[in-house]
């Protein structure tokens, strides 16, 4: 997912100035009185709760991630959800760095929703576009140093000594010119009495926990199979349902017959609900098998959505000129002097499912106008509106607790599922959980769009390109989720019906001319490459497949197209595309970084065994820059990638192991994308079901994967979606060096054979 | 229809009222109520409800329950009480569950591995495990454990 805000502490800093415009435009007097009485009241309410808690309790709450138990128990509240990206072990060490306590002594607890956890750019409690440690960096520090300073002076304070002689340290704190020591769980009552403070926090030379490799904090309870996932979810009277969704994409339930269903053993109701037709049951295979005996008639929907026809149609949309969202000098009039001596390729990408392993499933509990939610979602507070939207309850009414998640990959960003169980729910009127089958969840998900690129430059004499033309053809991926996130969004002083009347036109600002999104050209449109005539345009496609954030969104079908054309432009020229890609790069020192580290590191230039090829793409994604070499080998016409040398620079890293998995995650998830996997329409319905025909990438098929982390001092960027982009087309490049065969469609190995 | 099988270990009786059609993965599941075992696919495509029958790696979901009467099976709650598997030990010392979803399967498939081939080549490892498909790519980490937890055996052995 892009982002939609400037980021982090930029933003911090706009707001002030226009607040302060704001102040100053209205004259002062009480609006300025309010900007500084806020923090002040702010502040006065937040110290009160702290003591309230600990005088009902005795437990120390400095803020709305940590507690601190007088039996000496330190709870974290992880409101970044955990699905393999690891913020269950990164996200304890920042607290744990300024808190002085040794991470793995830390209880975790998934953040319920709640506006506390509202993320700082989205502006909605989300866990996604690769930001979870860049924006929890100073905040959970802070957290931490801020509980710290309490416990510190409360232990001063209880001695009677200067807090300067007092140090915190392994969860104690320790006077040492009098060798006393407290632990942090006796101190929790004087603590909550410490005026709240600002503390500087450590310089990165004092660190002592952030950058080590911290084994992961949730590996425990995912070798024994206690780790409680959505599906794991169980409460008492628990019924489950299994759902019959249409056949055709959008068709709507015309009436349906139960049949035997209901006679079934262990069935409990046949109903109704906005997806489909539901049946619940004491378990869910006996619901999953009484599915067979309803009869259901369908109407309506599309049809005619065919995946040949959409082809058909981005190749018509990238024949004619598209809004234009980047124009450096006059890269047309370039190519109009070229007079046809310009090279020009398209590349087409797939529409394609996101699949994480756990399939879509929720618990619900709907009791009169309140409901309960346990839900492996991405995006809590997407979840708590929609559920108060679809119930026509208030939205604090909705409490929604997130388990592990097995998988996300952006599938979860869309609440859909959340939804279907609240309905079901209330119609039966009591607790179910709804489990999706693989097939429901191949054939009924938030797709990656279906894309096509048209690319043409001119090179000079010497093989340099000196005009872009880059025509994207792409569906608006904010069109379709806007309207989604922004009931979750809006404050809670507006209105219900206001924010669902603007939730309902908010997509219309990506329809037509008014505003090219920025999802569809991000990684095209911030090209680093130093090229003086550049033009990026855009085409909005709108063939009504329901898509969605797939893992690294509008960099996973850019990527492809950017980087395997340079590579084109090399070999027309006669050059080597890694210094190519080198000159080209020389105003982007990073990512100039990352790419001669991947070819050093990979020994870019030096012999390989025979039948051996490399082939190299870096990209730019989500604030961090990646290069991936690719080695592969063509046999009896199937390709084999042998292995993959990525280098990383995400700024300064937490855990640099948690780096080295996602790049490796990364790698393997866009390879799988890259060779294989392809979901088409025909008739209106999704032609793939299973991991027999959209295929993942298997261990028989792994690459040596070795990663490089380039040292950096800037702030940490994220890494669970840069490590995807790069590795289509490094293995296209390598993959052409090899056979002088350009794969310009995706998946590979169906274009391979063909 | 009763079905009388050991369960990790402990003889138990489950009630399938769909004549021992029901697949052992739900039976695990939901009758039992052990969560360690996971529904992927459904289809034998995946390797997340990989657990022994008579020590030997199937798919739970297309094992109907009637078939398992009378046998053994042993889920991931059975490697052993406190994560003390060497193939537990591994996992944790190369950090290889990422969400973590499939890794039950993977351990299973890799624990009928070891029991009968103590020191796998790479191709073993192809072999045993290729089923086991992991969505957020932890192959290389299962690769490297599975060579850890080995060795590891051997040396208690000798
Ligand atoms: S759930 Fe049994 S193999 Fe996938
Ligand atoms: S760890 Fe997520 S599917 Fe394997």
């Amino acid at each position: 997912m892009t982002k939609t805000a400037p980021k982090g502490k930029k933003r911090r800093r706009w707001i002030t100035r226009r607040r302060f415009l704001t102040v100053s435009a209205a004259g002062g007097g009480a609006l300025a009185l309010g900007f500084v009485v806020g923090p002040v009241v702010g502040r006065y309410r937040r110290q009160s709760a702290i003591r309230a808690t600990a005088e009902a309790t005795g437990a120390f709450q400095p803020n709305a991630w940590l507690v601190v138990h007088p039996d000496g128990r330190i709870v974290f509240t992880l409101d970044r959800v955990e699905m393999g990206q690891g913020t269950m072990t990164s996200h304890p060490m920042l607290i744990a760095e300024e808190l002085e306590v040794d991470p793995r002594t830390i209880e975790v607890e998934f953040a319920v929703a709640d506006r506390r956890y509202t993320h700082p750019e989205f502006g909605l409690q989300i866990t996604g576009g690769s930001s979870s440690v860049r924006t929890s960096w100073d905040q959970l520090r802070h957290a931490g140093a801020v509980a710290r300073e309490m416990l510190r002076r409360a232990a001063a304070d209880d001695w009677g000594v200067p807090v300067e002689e007092c140090a915190a340290t392994d969860g104690t704190v320790v006077h040492a010119p009098t060798g006393r020591s407290r632990t942090y769980g006796s101190l929790t009552r004087l603590a909550a009495e410490q005026p709240i403070p600002d503390p500087p926090l450590k310089p990165a030379e004092e660190h002592t926990l952030i950058g080590t490799a911290l084994d992961r904090l949730d590996a425990p309870m995912k070798v024994d199979g206690s780790a409680v996932f959505g599906i794991d979810v169980t409460i008492p009277g628990l019924l489950n349902a299994a759902v019959i969704r249409p056949p055709v994409q959008g068709a709507a339930v015309v009436s349906f017959d139960a049949g035997e269903a209901e006679g079934r053993p262990g069935v409990t109701a046949v109903v109704e609900i906005p997806t489909g037709v539901a049946v619940v049951a004491e378990r869910y295979w006996q619901a999953r098998t009484a599915l067979d005996d309803v009869r259901v008639e369908w109407s309506g929907g599309r049809p005619d959505l065919d995946t040949q026809a959409m082809t058909e149609q981005l190749r018509r949309l990238t024949a004619v000129p598209g809004k234009t969202v980047r124009d450096d000098g006059d890269a047309e009039a370039v190519l109009a002097a070229a007079a046809g001596d310009y090279l020009e390729a398209a590349y087409d990408l797939p529409h394609l499912a996101h699949a994480p392993m756990e399939p879509q499933n929720c618990t619900a509990h709907v009791e009169g106008d309140r409901c309960e939610i346990w839900a492996p979602t991405q995006v809590p507070g997407v979840a708590q509106a929609a559920v108060a939207d679809a119930l026509d309850i208030p939205r604090e009414n909705v409490v929604v607790h997130t388990t592990f998640l097995g998988g996300g990959f952006g599938r979860r960003l869309v609440a859909d599922f959340v939804v279907e169980a609240a309905h079901l729910s209330r119609r039966i009127a009591g607790p179910v959980k709804v489990i999706w089958s693989r097939e429901d969840d191949m054939c009924h998900s938030m797709y990656r769009p279906q894309v096509r690129h048209l690319l043409r430059a001119v090179l000079d004499e010497d093989g340099t390109p000196v005009a872009w033309h880059h025509r994207v053809a792409a569906p608006s991926l904010l069109e379709a989720i806007v309207p989604q996130w922004l009931p979750a969004m809006a404050p809670d002083a507006v209105p219900d019906v206001m924010t669902r009347g603007l939730s309902r036109v908010a997509g219309g600002v990506f329809r037509g001319d008014w505003v090219a999104d920025p999802t569809s050209t991000e990684g095209a449109s911030d090209t680093p490459y130093a090229i003086e005539n550049l033009r990026v345009e855009l085409a909005r496609h709108d063939p009504g497949v329901p898509i969605g954030f797939w893992r690294s969104v509008g960099h996973s079908h850019t990527a492809f197209a950017v980087e395997s054309f340079i590579d084109e432009l090399a070999t027309a020229a006669g050059r080597d595309p890694f210094e190519l890609r080198r000159e080209l790069l020389r105003d982007a020192p990073r990512n100039r970084g990352v790419l001669e580290a991947a070819a050093e590191h990979a020994g870019w230039g030096s012999p390989l065994p025979p039948g051996r090829f490399r082939g190299i793409a870096q990209h730019f994604s989500f604030e961090t820059y990646v290069a991936e070499v690719a080695e592969v080998s063509v046999e009896a016409g199937r390709i084999r990638v042998h292995r993959v040398v990525c280098a990383v620079d995400c700024g300064r890293v937490i855990n640099p192991d948690i780096v080295h998995a996602q790049m490796e995650s990364g790698i393997v998830f866009g390879l799988a994308a890259a060779l294989k996997q392809r979901i088409s329409y025909v008739d209106g319905h999704v032609e793939q079901s299973n991991f027999h025909d959209f295929e993942m990438l298997r261990m028989n098929e792994m690459p040596e994967v070795e990663v490089v982390i380039v040292p950096s001092t800037e702030e940490p960027t994220g890494v669970g979606e840069p490590g995807v982009p790069p590795i289509a087309p490094a293995v296209a490049n390598a993959l052409a060096a090899a056979t002088g065969r350009r794969i310009r469609t995706l998946p590979i190995e169906p274009a391979l054979s063909a | 229809m009763p079905v009388t099988f050991r369960l990790n270990g402990t003889p138990i009786t489950l009630d399938d009222n769909d004549d021992g059609k029901t697949p052992l993965l739900w039976a695990i599941r939901e009758m039992a109520g052990l969560t360690g075992t996971k529904f992927g696919c459904g289809r034998s495509l995946c390797g997340a409800c990989t657990v022994h029958l008579d020590g030997r790696a199937i798919r739970s979901c297309v094992t109907p329950l009637g078939s398992v009467a009378g046998r053994e099976v042993h889920t991931v709650e059975s490697l052993s009480p406190d994560r003390s598997h060497p193939l537990q030990k591994a996992w944790m010392a190369e950090n290889v569950p990422q969400c973590g979803y499939c890794q039950s399967g993977q351990l299973m498939s890799a624990a009928a591995l070891l029991a009968r081939n103590p020191d796998p080549t790479d191709a073993d490892i192809d072999t045993a495990m290729t089923g086991n498909i992991c969505r957020c790519g932890t192959y290389q980490r299962i690769r490297r454990a599975i060579h850890r937890a080995a060795a590891e055996l051997r040396e208690a052995r000798s």
